[in-house]
């Protein structure tokens, strides 16, 4: 193995030379790492925004809004068709045989961010005694749940962290009414930990509702058949005319507009990072090349082929990209990871909390890009390498 | 400007080099152009509006209808000069829910109240005399193909008529636009006449979304705001009445901190950018260090060699600024395409220049300085023997 051996040797000398040349071999460095932790943590915003609607809502429950609707907000359910709903037969039934639906009422109240002044659109939920039994993976972190009848209130363990006065024993004031924080709920990450929750019956009074919004309910069969069953049964009945969707379907539709927009804006600005950075790559090669002019023709002189030359450049520019991919990963894993904000999710027009989430998907597509960038900027100056006529490069060196 | 030739000379000493660098600031400052025109097309509302104009919306949530009846009352207010109201139909357009907003507004007034629209004299007439009329935004129009005299059938989400269907259809009777690039992005709506839509609605008769007050006097309208939340204070539907800027600033923070984002992406790209020139300038001047000092034995003054070495590092970010600069409004038109006017429109505005200026000169001086402190400093006999 001659050949291999060949390469195995000019790359050993030209990985050994990298000390020397420091400065131009940073720059690939810090431009790809540059590129890398951009496009990540950009991406990793993306990511946290769908996880935490993707993970609301369990393919075993459905959402009931009033056909057309895509959104709770535009939605409306009348008291009369929330108990037609909760009665029909394709829903599951607790242990006392009363069904597992709780309709749902959904205010926005103005709160603002912690620090800061102006008002943001807060989801405030009313629930059904229900509700607690349906979403079970809703576990209390502090304090204790609203008691039924009383204008008491459980925050969402992010609405908590993102917004002015929602600790437990304060008090809101929402509308005419006011309102005690009784207690802090974590519900799996899902978009539950943006809102508020209440006792249903008092927030239709306070907030002068007389309808409902939504009914949420656990199917006793949750196969597609269960589904269509309920569906079927819905659509016979007159009196309602009611759209179901299971809830994981529900909350992917929120997610579409900002989660595209982000991913669109996160592409776009790594496009233009990694051209700029392969220029920088191409700069930084060819004077690798040129500082090494005379020792490649030498290598070449005493017998060594093109071709180890050409892959060592390239293996050279590929080992500076992967370091200056794994910076740039760093970077955003130690700066953004579990990093949270909130914003105005423009499908339904509230507020909702997310994390960051850089995933170790988004991590290898980082080093993906990263080595596209050193395949690109290392091929140019290799080839010229090994096209260098040996006397010429030898005469002027 | 007689050194321009020579500081060319310098710079395209060697063409690839510099030519590779010269499109890595190209990228930079065209993400600059791009990032920015984003920026302020998320925050154009504020800049848009007018300081004349005041919101009332109800008092806790803006999505709380408030009475019509209330028009009256804040036309009494003294100091209020128009009043208009406008109600959100939640429309839904070939299956797809918000592709645009529609508002039920009173037409004469609601255009009165905007003298940034402009609408042909006979389509304003028309929509005014329309019971069924529409008026929609240029842009919108031309994103659907729609033609002035068709009809327009667009679903509510919220809204059912009274035969309970939330199909409704309107006769599109002309469009409207706005010549200021930061105001056109507020066309992008549908407006329907309000009397025709309350009558023909099967809820919330009788109610609008929201209130547009104009006032006489600019300095007075926070004191006008205060004296129309007084008139509902205690009623049913309290009301909350905020300066049209104050309103959008909020609105935009309620998207978060979009500047803080573009703000930090730049960081990147512009440190990057710093580090990549920084090296090749540095290479450059290096190999020069001869020739500089033949520039000093011919008598070029320590302080002439210094500045030579930093208006190449000027230059060189000028034509890369400026390039990317160009690159940037080029690219504007097709992204304002691409997007299909789903976004406000995005142009890189008169500020964004002067800051790309201030950067580039920035980063020239961060770049150059270094390098010409060194020459500044060269000893020709040392130059010129080879000892750096």
């Amino acid at each position: 193995m001659p050949w291999l051996n060949q390469v195995v040797q000019i790359t050993l000398i030209n990985l050994q030379n990298v000390p020397r040349r420091l400065g131009t071999s940073l720059v690939v460095v810090i431009g790809i790492a540059g590129v890398v932790g951009v496009l990540v943590s950009v991406l990793a915003m993306a990511e946290g925004f769908r996880h935490t609607l993707a993970s609301t809502g369990r393919p075993s429950r459905v959402m009931m809004l009033r056909a057309g609707s895509d959104a709770e907000l535009s939605s409306g359910v009348v008291r009369d068709q929330a108990i037609v709903l909760a009665s029909l037969p394709g829903l599951a039934r607790d242990a006392g045989g009363r069904p597992l639906a709780s309709a749902e009422i959904v205010v926005m109240v103005d709160l603002p961010r912690k620090g800061q002044r102006d008002p943001n659109n807060v989801p405030f939920r009313g629930v059904q005694p229900a509700a607690f039994d349906i979403r079970d993976e809703l576990t209390l972190i502090e304090g204790r749940r609203f008691a039924r009848g009383v204008r008491e209130v459980m925050v969402g363990r992010k609405a908590a962290a993102q917004f002015e006065g929602l600790s437990v024993g304060s008090r809101i004031a929402f509308r005419d009414s006011d309102w005690t924080v009784v207690g802090i709920f974590a519900s799996g990450g899902d978009v539950h930990e943006s809102e508020i929750w209440a006792d249903a019956e008092v927030a239709m009074s306070a907030f002068r509702r007389t309808g409902f919004q939504s009914v949420t309910a656990t199917l006793a069969d949750p196969s597609d058949a269960g589904l269509a069953a309920l569906k079927e049964s819905i659509a016979r009945d007159r009196r309602l005319s009611i759209g179901v969707l299971r809830e994981p379907e529900y909350y992917a539709k929120q997610a579409s507009v900002l989660g595209t927009l982000i991913t669109v804006l996160g592409y776009s600005v790594g496009v233009f990072m990694a051209i700029g950075a392969t220029f920088g790559a191409l700069n930084c090669m060819y004077s690798a090349i040129a500082s090494r002019q005379v020792e490649i023709a030498t290598l070449r002189a005493i017998g060594f082929g093109g071709m180890p030359v050409v892959i060592s450049v390239m293996i050279e520019a590929l080992a500076l990209a992967l370091v200056g991919g794994v910076v740039g990963g760093a970077l955003a894993y130690v700066y953004c990871d579990g990093a949270s904000l909130s914003t105005l999710n423009f499908n339904t027009f509230s507020q909702v909390a997310f994390d960051f989430r850089v995933t170790r998907g988004l991590l290898a597509r980082g080093l993906t890009w990263a080595l596209v960038i050193g395949m690109a900027g290392g091929l140019l100056p290799a080839i010229r390498a090994a096209r260098l006529p040996v006397t010429e490069a030898l005469r002027t060196g | 400007m007689k050194f321009l030739p020579l500081l060319w000379a310098q710079l395209f000493r060697r063409k690839t080099r510099t030519i590779l660098t010269l499109l890595s600031v190209l990228i930079a400052f065209l993400l600059f152009g791009l990032l920015q025109a984003v920026q302020i097309a998320f925050e154009s509302g504020a800049d848009a509006a007018d300081a004349k104009r005041l919101l009332t919306t109800a008092r806790y949530s803006i999505i709380e209808p408030l009475p019509l009846a209330y028009r009256s009352r804040i036309e009494r207010v003294p100091g209020v000069v128009a009043v208009a109201n406008a109600d959100w139909f939640g429309a839904k357009y070939q299956n797809e829910s918000n592709a645009f907003p529609v508002f039920a507004v009173d037409p004469a007034r609601y255009l009165d109240m905007y003298p940034e629209f402009l609408v042909a004299p006979a389509q304003r007439e028309a929509f005014v005399k329309t019971a069924t009329g529409a008026l929609a935004g240029k842009r919108l129009a031309d994103r659907y193909g729609w033609r002035v005299g068709q009809k327009l059938p667009i679903a509510s989400e919220i809204h059912a008529k009274t035969d309970g269907s939330l199909n409704w259809e309107f006769d599109l009777v002309g469009t409207f636009d706005a010549e200021d690039p930061a105001v056109q992005g507020n066309t992008d709506m549908v407006l329907i006449n309000l009397a025709y839509f309350d009558e023909a609605r099967q809820f919330g008769r009788g109610k609008t979304g929201w209130y547009i007050v104009r006032v006489g006097d600019s300095e007075q309208a926070k004191a006008i705001a205060a004296d129309i939340d007084r008139q509902f204070m205690n009623s049913p539907d309290e009301t909350k009445t905020q300066p049209e800027k104050e309103f959008a600033i909020g609105f935009a923070k309620q998207i978060g901190d979009v500047g803080a984002l573009v703000t930090r992406i730049l960081l990147a790209v512009f440190f990057t950018i710093l580090i990549l020139t920084g090296n090749t300038m540095a290479q450059a001047i290096r190999e020069r260090v001869p020739e500089l000092a033949i520039l000093k034995t011919l008598g070029f003054s320590d302080g002439a060699v210094t500045l030579l070495v930093l208006g190449e590092a000027v230059l060189l970010l000028g034509l890369g600024g400026a390039a990317g600069m160009a690159t940037a409004v080029a690219f504007m038109p097709m992204l304002n395409g691409a997007t299909g006017g789903r976004f406000p429109p995005l142009f890189v505005a008169g500020e964004t220049w002067a800051l790309a200026a201030l950067v580039a000169v920035g980063l020239a001086l961060a770049i150059g300085l270094p390098p010409a402190l060194r020459v500044r400093r060269l000893r020709i006999v040392d130059a010129l023997a080879g000892h750096r």
